[in-house]
Formats: C-alpha cells, sequence, structure tokens
C-alpha cells in the first residue's frame, strides 16, 4: 500500500476501491465504518492489517452455505433466471458438463422459446456437455417446455433436470409473471425433489443487480447466485450488498466463454481479488 | 423507486441550511454530496463523479447559487446542464455515410450486451428510411449466433450474409462487403461477437477487420445497467478502434443508467441510439436530457 498510517487518506482509499468495485454507496459507507470501529477496538495500526479485516469482513458477509447444488439419491429440478445476456444458457451448458462429468444424468430444458435462436444455443450445449435436451418450437408456451420436460425426467430416470429460462427485465410484470407460472409447475410436478433456482448476475452489471435480485426473489424463491464474466475487469461487488441484505449466497462464478470456465465461489479470493 | 428523489434530498439541506441564514460555500458543499451520492448510486464512475463536482463547484460558486432564493433548484439547474453538455446534442444520431457505398456500419462490444439484435434493429429502422442495408454475420463463435442473426435479419426483412462459423471474421467482413455491392445494398452492418476489452487477440481481430473494411461508424454497444467497468471497456474499444458513438441497450429496464455519463466523460463519443426493448422496432435515437433526468432520478 501507498500509506504506512491508517488515517482518513487511507479509509477513503479504501471506500474509492470498494466504489469502484461495484459495491454502491451505501454498502460501501457501512462496511468501512464498521471496518474503522474495529480497527479502533483492535488497535490495528499497519494498513497491511485494517486491509485483512476488512477482507475478513467481507468474507464474512458473503460466507456461502454448503458448496453444491444437487442431492445425491434424489431428483434435483435447477430453474435457472436472469435478466437478459447475462449468461444464463452458457452456464447451463457449463453446469450440466460439471455435473455429468460427476456422475449424474442430467436432462435440459429448453424453456427460453422467445430469444431467436435460443433453442439452436442450448442444443449446441447440450451437445457439448453430452446430456439430453427437451424442446419446443420457437415461440411455444414456455410453461408447456417445462411440463413436457418433467415428464421426461422422470421417465428417464434423471438425477438433474436443468430449466433455461428467456432472459427478462424484473420490471417487467408479465414476463415475471410467466416465471413464476413456470416455477409453479415445477414444485407441482416435484413436490419431493431437492429444487434449486439460480439467479445469473453479470459483475459488470452495476446498482441494478439488486433491484434485480429483489424482484426476481419475489417471482421464484431463488437459492444461489451465478456471477458470470469475472474473466474481465469489473468485480462484481454489488453481490455483497445482495448477500448482506437479501441473505443469498454466491454458488459460481464465470470466468468465460469455454464449458470449463465456471468454478465455486469463495469467499476470501473474490473479497481479496477486490483490492488487487 | 427507493430513492428520495435528489430534489428533495437538496431541498431539505438547502431548508436546513437555511435557518442558519447566509449560505456558505460549505453548505454548497453538502448539498453537493448528495448530488455526489446520486450520481454514485446511479453507477457513474467513481473518479467521473469526482470531475463532475468539482465542475458544478465551481459553476455554482460563480452564479452565486449562495445569494439565491431558490439555491435547491438553482444547483439542480446547474446539475441539469452541465449533464446535457455532457451527454451531447440531438442530432448526434446521425448515420454518417461514405461517399463510396455500401457503407459500412460495425458493432462491437462486451458480451451480451445487444450486438445482434440492435444490428438487426438498425437494419430495420434504416431500411425504413429507404435504405437498402444487408447485415453479416462476423461472429464465428458463439454458440448459434449464426442462425440469431438469420432469424432476426427475416424478422426485419433484410438479408444476411454468412459463411458459417469456419472462415476467419475479417473475410467474411470483406467477402460480404462484397456481396452487398453485387446486390446494390447500399449500407452493410457487421454483427461481430462479444468480447472483452482485454482480451488481446479478439480485439486485434476488430483490428484486422476495421482496417480491411474502413467502417464509417463503429459502434460501442453498451448495456445500460453497466456499472463502474463502463470506464474501462469503452476507454480500451475507443482507445483500439476510435469508435464513432455508442449505443445504450435495455434502457426499457429500471437502471438508472450512470454508465452513460462514464462513457461520454471517457470516450467523449456520442450516444446515438437507445435500445428499449427486446422487439425489433424498439429502437430509439438516444435523449441525452431525458437520460440526465433519469440519472439524476428526477
Ligand atoms: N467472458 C465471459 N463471457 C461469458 C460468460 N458467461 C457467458 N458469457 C457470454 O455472454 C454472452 C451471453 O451469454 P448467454 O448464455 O447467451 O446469456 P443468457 O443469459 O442466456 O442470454 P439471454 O438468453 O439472451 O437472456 C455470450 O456471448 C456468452 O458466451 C463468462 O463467464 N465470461
Ligand atoms: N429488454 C431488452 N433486452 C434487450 C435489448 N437489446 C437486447 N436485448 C436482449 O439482450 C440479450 C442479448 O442480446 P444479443 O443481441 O444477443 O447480445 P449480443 O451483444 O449480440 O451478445 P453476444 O453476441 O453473445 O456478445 C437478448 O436476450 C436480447 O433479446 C433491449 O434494448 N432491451
Ligand atoms: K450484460
Ligand atoms: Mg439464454
Ligand atoms: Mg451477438
Amino acid at each position: 500500500g501507498a500509506y504506512d498510517e491508517v488515517d482518513d487518506d487511507f479509509y477513503e482509499e479504501l471506500e474509492e476501491a470498494l466504489i469502484l468495485s461495484d459495491l454502491g454507496m451505501e454498502t460501501t459507507v457501512r462496511i468501512v465504518e464498521s471496518l474503522r470501529k474495529k480497527a479502533r477496538e483492535q488497535r490495528l495500526k499497519k494498513p497491511e492489517e485494517v486491509r485483512e479485516l476488512l477482507v475478513e469482513e467481507i468474507a464474512g458477509i458473503l460466507k456461502t452455505s454448503e458448496p453444491g447444488i444437487i442431492e445425491a439419491g434424489k431428483m434435483n429440478v435447477i430453474l435457472v433466471i436472469g435478466v437478459n445476456g447475462v449468461g444464463k444458457t452458457t452456464s447451463i451448458g457449463k453446469i450440466a458438463a460439471q455435473l455429468k462429468s460427476e456422475g449424474n444424468k442430467v436432462l435440459l430444458a429448453a424453456a427460453d422459446t422467445f430469444r431467436a435462436a435460443a433453442i439452436d444455443q442450448l442444443k449446441v450445449w447440450a451437445q457439448r456437455a453430452d446430456v439430453d435436451i427437451i424442446y419446443h418450437q420457437e415461440g411455444a408456451d414456455p410453461g408447456a417446455v417445462v411440463f413436457d420436460a418433467a415428464a421426461a425426467a422422470r421417465s428417464r430416470k434423471a438425477d438433474v433436470l436443468i430449466c433455461d429460462t428467456a432472459g427478462r427485465l424484473h420490471n417487467k410484470k408479465n414476463l415475471m409473471e410467466e416465471l413464476k407460472k413456470m416455477n409453479r409447475i415445477l414444485d407441482r410436478e416435484f413436490p419431493d425433489a431437492h429444487r434449486e433456482v439460480l439467479l445469473v448476475l453479470d459483475a459488470t452489471t452495476g446498482q441494478n443487480a439488486l433491484q434485480q435480485a429483489k424482484l426476481f426473489a419475489e417471482a421464484a424463491p431463488i437459492t444461489g447466485i451465478v456471477l458470470t464474466k469475472l474473466d474481465g475487469t469489473a468485480k462484481g461487488g454489488v453481490v455483497i450488498g445482495i448477500a448482506g441484505e437479501l441473505k443469498i449466497p454466491v454458488k459460481y462464478i464465470g470466468v468465460g466463454e469455454g464449458i470449463e470456465d465456471l468454478q465455486p465461489f469463495r469467499a476470501e479470493e473474490f473479497a481479496a481479488a477486490l483490492f488487487e | 423507486m427507493a430513492f428520495e428523489s435528489l430534489s428533495d434530498k437538496l431541498q431539505n439541506v438547502f431548508k436546513k441550511l437555511r435557518g442558519k441564514g447566509v449560505l456558505t460555500e460549505k453548505d454548497l458543499k453538502e448539498a453537493l454530496r448528495e448530488v455526489k451520492m446520486a450520481l454514485l448510486e446511479a453507477d457513474v464512475n467513481f473518479k467521473v463523479v469526482k470531475d463532475f463536482i468539482a465542475r458544478i463547484q465551481e459553476r455554482a460558486v460563480g452564479q452565486e447559487v449562495l445569494s439565491s432564493l431558490t439555491p435547491g433548484q438553482q444547483v439542480i439547474k446547474i446539475v441539469h446542464e452541465e449533464m446535457i453538455a455532457l451527454m451531447g446534442s440531438e442530432e448526434d444520431s446521425r448515420i454518417r455515410y461514405s461517399d463510396k457505398p455500401p457503407t459500412v456500419i460495425m458493432l462491437v462490444g462486451l458480451q451480451g450486451a445487444g450486438k445482434t439484435t440492435m444490428a438487426a434493429k438498425l437494419a430495420g429502422m434504416l431500411k425504413k428510411q429507404g435504405k437498402k442495408p444487408m447485415l453479416v454475420a462476423c461472429d464465428v463463435y458463439r454458440p448459434a449466433a449464426v442462425k440469431q442473426l438469420q432469424i432476426v435479419g427475416e424478422q426485419v426483412g433484410v438479408p444476411v450474409f454468412e459463411m458459417g462459423t469456419d472462415v476467419s471474421p475479417v473475410d467474411i467482413a470483406k467477402a460480404g462487403i462484397k456481396q452487398a455491392a453485387k446486390m446494390e445494398c447500399g449500407l452493410v452492418i457487421l454483427d461481430t461477437a462479444g468480447r472483452l476489452h482485454i482480451d488481446e487477440e479478439l480485439m486485434q481481430e476488430l483490428t484486422d477487420i476495421r482496417e480491411q473494411t474502413s467502417p464509417s461508424e463503429i459502434l460501442l454497444v453498451v448495456d445500460a445497467m453497466t456499472g463502474q467497468d463502463a470506464v474501462n471497456v469503452s476507454k480500451s474499444f475507443d482507445e483500439l478502434l476510435n469508435i464513432t458513438g455508442v449505443v445504450l441497450t435495455k434502457l426499457d429496464g429500471d437502471t438508472r443508467g450512470g454508465a452513460a455519463l462514464s462513457i461520454r466523460a471517457v470516450t467523449g463519443k456520442p450516444i446515438k441510439f437507445a435500445g428499449v426493448g427486446e422487439k425489433l422496432a424498439d429502437v430509439e435515437a438516444f435523449h441525452p436530457d431525458r437520460m440526465a433526468s433519469r440519472v439524476l432520478g428526477m
């Protein structure tokens, strides 16, 4: 660090780093205030020590639930949701490949029937991951796709069903209703399955991601976040506010466009990377 | 919206201060702190905000906001004016045409920003204006990208040139332009693959396409929800390609869209168009004044 003293300039520098990482004003101020207090209490004198404490603090907010998204020996159903272009379909391809390599029988449902060539895109990923896919025509009812995929998952004795959905902005009431309906179908079809609802967030997104998380959570109970595009220069710090406020853990990070470019989320590494 | 509006906040700050009698420069600073917060919450880049506030401060003091009867309104007016000045003028949304047709428009940007959709939107819009556009599929990487462009091209009734995914994007672009000349299409829109600004190999590919096709317009397509990173992204693309303009997408969401301000501050290039929906008719000329109000949450 450029500072050998823990003074106001030092804290301002930290604040700047956090804001530039998209933590947002509110979260940044809250975290830095709490940090000042703790540093005083613990009589920390070295910038290094305070920075370490900050990383710990942030990692604490992000502390993940159990890693992994499936339960062995159970039917697992994963619904993947999020706004347009964040990386839902790509992440599904990566997750499918990973679960398949762990010995699971995976089935994909192409319930994005709206986006041009979304079905073809998921088909390519199904092929790459070497898993089955259920799809209808472009323009078909996504609920019907989910319904069919549920039946297929049962009859083929799949371990995991992953449903792709069309990207939608959270402020579009009718599209959010459509999502609720898909989730209800899964509830009804799989009362005993292990359920996950993954919200995909793009790390380049600013404070709007908080709003995304809030409103998507109203449509379906989000169990985890996939934070994509962390291979760029964006830090994705908005998930800290989301974890703090909504208690939604980050499960995976996306670090590229390849099938291998998915990693489990590690809170300490993520927090440390904010200051790199 | 969870935010108290900036006007209300400023009104309150000044009301409090007014009780004390004469306003000082320090009081103004407090008011500008509220402006700063609002801009940061709207995702305007930290450094851009700092410079911006310094400029407002200077102007506000000069214009004697301090002795005004409605200092809150005064400050907002100055902020608003400065934002529009930064955001550019309305005429900037015209396309530059080449003297030697076909005119080439190249769309570039990060993954998932909305390039392919915007390519079709622009094609449809310019077709309505009497042009004869052709779309060229230069994304050979993303699964089903060619198919996607074919579908949206058909939806707007514009021919799509493609050579599959085994040919280099540079060669596809060149061949596309030749084909357009043959078909007497005066306008070629190149859809390129999404890429990170730090991906040297793929950024070089864009440089190559540019050198081989001399586009009249290189438009950087940016997601309006982008946060602090908008500065890094737009700077890199602009430095490498000397972009001619920006297109902001997904403005139909509820983001405040501070990225618009960051991009303008960093590149100085006009924001020409806005994507306001998933449908191919959902494209508009960019309105700096509306955007200024939106970023300020007013
Ligand atoms: N660099 C990078 N690109 C990614 C990552 N994940 C996805 N992408 C790219 O982002 C773009 C959008 O990804 P998609 O999977 O189509 O996103 P989506 O959310 O399904 O999009 P819609 O269905 O249109 O809403 C594609 O070009 C992907 O290759 C990532 O982790 N890093
Ligand atoms: N709501 C909304 N969605 C949009 C807008 N523009 C594009 N989209 C959606 O955003 C997603 C990504 O759009 P694309 O056009 O595929 O983006 P791209 O930049 O070509 O993506 P890559 O080729 O993967 O880099 C799709 O789901 C589009 O329907 C817009 O203005 N509003
Ligand atoms: K995006
Ligand atoms: Mg998709
Ligand atoms: Mg594209």
